[in-house]
């Protein structure tokens, strides 16, 4: 076990744990910076696809894992962040300024859904993110002279100083990019007042009151920051995919972005990464072995979803701190070997509030 | 002189009248005490006081200005923090992260500037992190400091919830039973830190309490409350033989 020696205040207000920390995370950036000269092109594209979900899954977090609000619209922020820059490119506005536009209009969109939700919650608030994500949804359908309508249309590949950002290989230096930003401003608000007061307004409303948190204004800033990353997301997700088109943007794709929270563990940064490794290998890992299966499963309809839909209660019910619960398990365990306790690594029954959704 | 003054405050929920007419003031630097039976109304005072229920009539008065109608997450700013009868702690954040949220009405750096996390935000960080220091400090809460509230027992939460409301460097201190739920020995350290919060931080307090020793021990004046109506108001040594108050109690004839 390794402990840490504490003998400044600063050294509470890192990034890193500890230097041996920062060394690893900079041993796998420059890992996923070689991939592209190492790994084909298709494995390259599924990688910028995760990253693309991880930047959602970010965004998602810091709403549902960070300041305890659910929602089941998301799809919706990804489309509008992912029409936006897809649209304005193709009139002709340079790709650094439409990436900002797409976030920008998705965080708009974001406050704009939160403050009527602000009084509610848990399911209530979970059903009006769905009703607002279905409605997004029709008026990509229908407003045929800005979106194409049910066609869609293709994506134009992006130029970043007369340079153009090409093929898989530019999409995920691209979506690497974006996902480091994106990370680096929300660690930089969790360990801010802001991210604190998120963290508040999710464990006790009436206690963060009173303590002096506007929760009207700190829930719109989650809604706006979160919708506005999740933006983001859908910029590069309209690259990733190259050809858009509104059925993309439905109720599934909603579901997936808040599997990948509670899959990889709410109220944590490394969960909505580990939550969209996972979103991405399963359909990859069914593919593999769908000829294999007995009884003909691998043809039958619905297998993705209906297998996402079985581990989805699977963890909330064995593992409610996900795959990041288990992995700080696994590294203590490893730590502690051979002086680890079994009491040590017993489920503990209490759960956030953004758990039980109230 | 006068910190705090409720003039004629009440509330109804439906028909129920919780509180009616109480009338009462508070001086600066001293220990006052809410005593009653249960359903007394002396809960639904503080959260009249912090601005959770909006009271039907009366008005509240703090510091020379008229809080009746002020938001309630504009108490804290005021210099009026308090705690919770059941504890309202953030109960998956660590201890210092729960002090840290008490000093959330002194930050004063804007949104872009935390999203960068620019010097500015680093310099305020440090400074509310040393304040947040002396409280722990004060109430002894080193080695804790880093642990999950969810990790802690009862009584160590009850004393991370009073150095939270001592974080926010209130004027006002109310504490909703201080002492539920904490052995002897607890609540004797409770009554020792009571005292040092009013002699050494000069923080007003009015606390809501039913263990009678502790009243006793370190309360300047009392005040007793059956039924939402005010019945005594003194001494402690004065409320505890007021026959009223003693009726209220143990019941007798009428």
């Amino acid at each position: 076990m390794r402990a840490i020696f504490k003998t400044r205040y600063e050294q509470d207000l890192t990034l890193w744990r500890s230097p041996a920390g920062a060394l690893c995370y900079a041993l796998l950036l420059a890992a996923l910076l070689l991939v592209p000269a190492v790994l084909g092109e298709f494995y390259v594209g599924e990688l910028a696809g995760l990253f693309v979900f991880a930047i959602a899954g970010v965004g998602l977090m810091l709403l549902t894992g960070y300041t305890g609000l659910i929602s089941l619209g998301h799809a919706a922020f990804l489309g509008i962040g992912a029409y936006t820059n897809a649209i304005l490119l193709a009139r002709g506005v340079p790709f650094v300024l439409t990436l900002p536009a797409a976030g920008l209009l998705a965080g708009l969109a974001g406050v704009a859904i939160g403050v009527p939700t602000l009084r509610m919650s848990g399911l209530y608030l979970a059903i009006a993110t769905l009703a607002f994500g279905s409605i997004v949804g029709t008026v990509l359908q229908k407003w045929d002279s800005v979106t194409g309508g049910f066609d869609g249309f293709a994506v134009k590949t992006p130029s970043i100083l007369g340079v153009e950002i090409a093929g898989a290989t530019g999409t995920y230096y691209l979506s690497l990019v974006v996902l480091v930003f994106v990370l680096w401003l929300v660690m930089n608000l969790l360990r801010a007042p802001m991210g604190r007061a998120f963290v508040a307004i999710r464990d006790s409303e009436i206690s963060a009151q009173s303590m002096g948190i506007h929760l009207a204004l700190y829930k719109a800033i989650a809604f706006g920051l979160s919708a506005g990353i999740t933006g983001l997301a859908g910029a590069l997700f309209a690259h990733y995919v190259r050809y858009l088109a509104p059925d993309s943007f439905d109720i599934l794709l909603s579901i997936q972005l808040v599997t990948i929270v509670f899959i990889g563990g709410l109220g944590s940064l490394h969960g909505a990464i580990f939550g969209a490794m996972f979103m991405r290998l399963l359909p990859q890992a069914i593919a593999l072995v769908r000829d294999d299966l007995p009884f003909g499963l691998g043809r039958m309809p619905g297998l993705e979803p209906s297998l996402f839909g079985l581990i989805l209660v699977l963890v909330i019910l064995f593992e409610p701190t996900g795959i990041n619960g288990r992995w700080l398990k696994l590294k203590r365990y490893v730590g502690e070997f051979p002086l680890h306790r079994r009491v040590g690594f017993r489920r503990q029954k209490s759960y956030a509030r953004s758990e039980r959704l109230r | 002189m006068s910190l705090f003054a409720a003039s004629d405050i009440g509330i109804r929920f439906g028909g129920i009248r919780a509180v009616e007419g109480v009338s009462f003031d508070v001086r600066q630097g001293e220990v006052f005490s809410i005593i009653g039976p249960n359903g007394a109304g002396k809960t639904t005072i503080f959260n009249l006081i912090s601005r959770i229920y909006q009271p039907s009539q009366g008005s509240l008065h703090f510091d020379g200005q008229d809080i009746t109608r002020v938001p309630a997450h504009r108490v804290a700013g005021l210099g009026i923090a308090r705690t919770f009868q059941n504890i309202e702690l953030f109960a998956n954040a660590s201890v210092l992260q729960n002090l840290l949220i008490g000093r959330h009405r002194h930050a004063r750096v804007g949104m872009l500037a935390q999203l960068g996390f620019l010097p500015s935000v680093r310099r305020a960080e440090i400074e509310h992190r040393a304040r947040v220091e002396d409280v722990i400090a004060f109430l002894g809460l080193q080695r804790h400091r880093d642990q999950l509230i969810a990790n802690l027992p009862y009584g160590v939460r009850k004393v991370i919830e009073l150095g939270r409301a001592l974080c926010t460097e209130p004027k006002l201190l109310l504490l909703d039973e201080p002492s539920s739920g904490l052995n002897v020995e607890e609540t004797e350290e409770m009554a020792f830190w009571i005292e040092d919060i009013k002699k050494d931080l000069g923080i007003t307090i009015i606390m809501v309490e039913h263990d009678m020793k502790l009243v006793h021990a370190v309360s300047d004046r009392v005040m007793a409350l059956n039924q939402g109506r005010v019945l005594a108001l003194g001494t402690s040594a004065e409320v505890q033989g007021d026959p009223e108050v003693i009726r209220a109690y143990i019941g007798g004839e009428p």
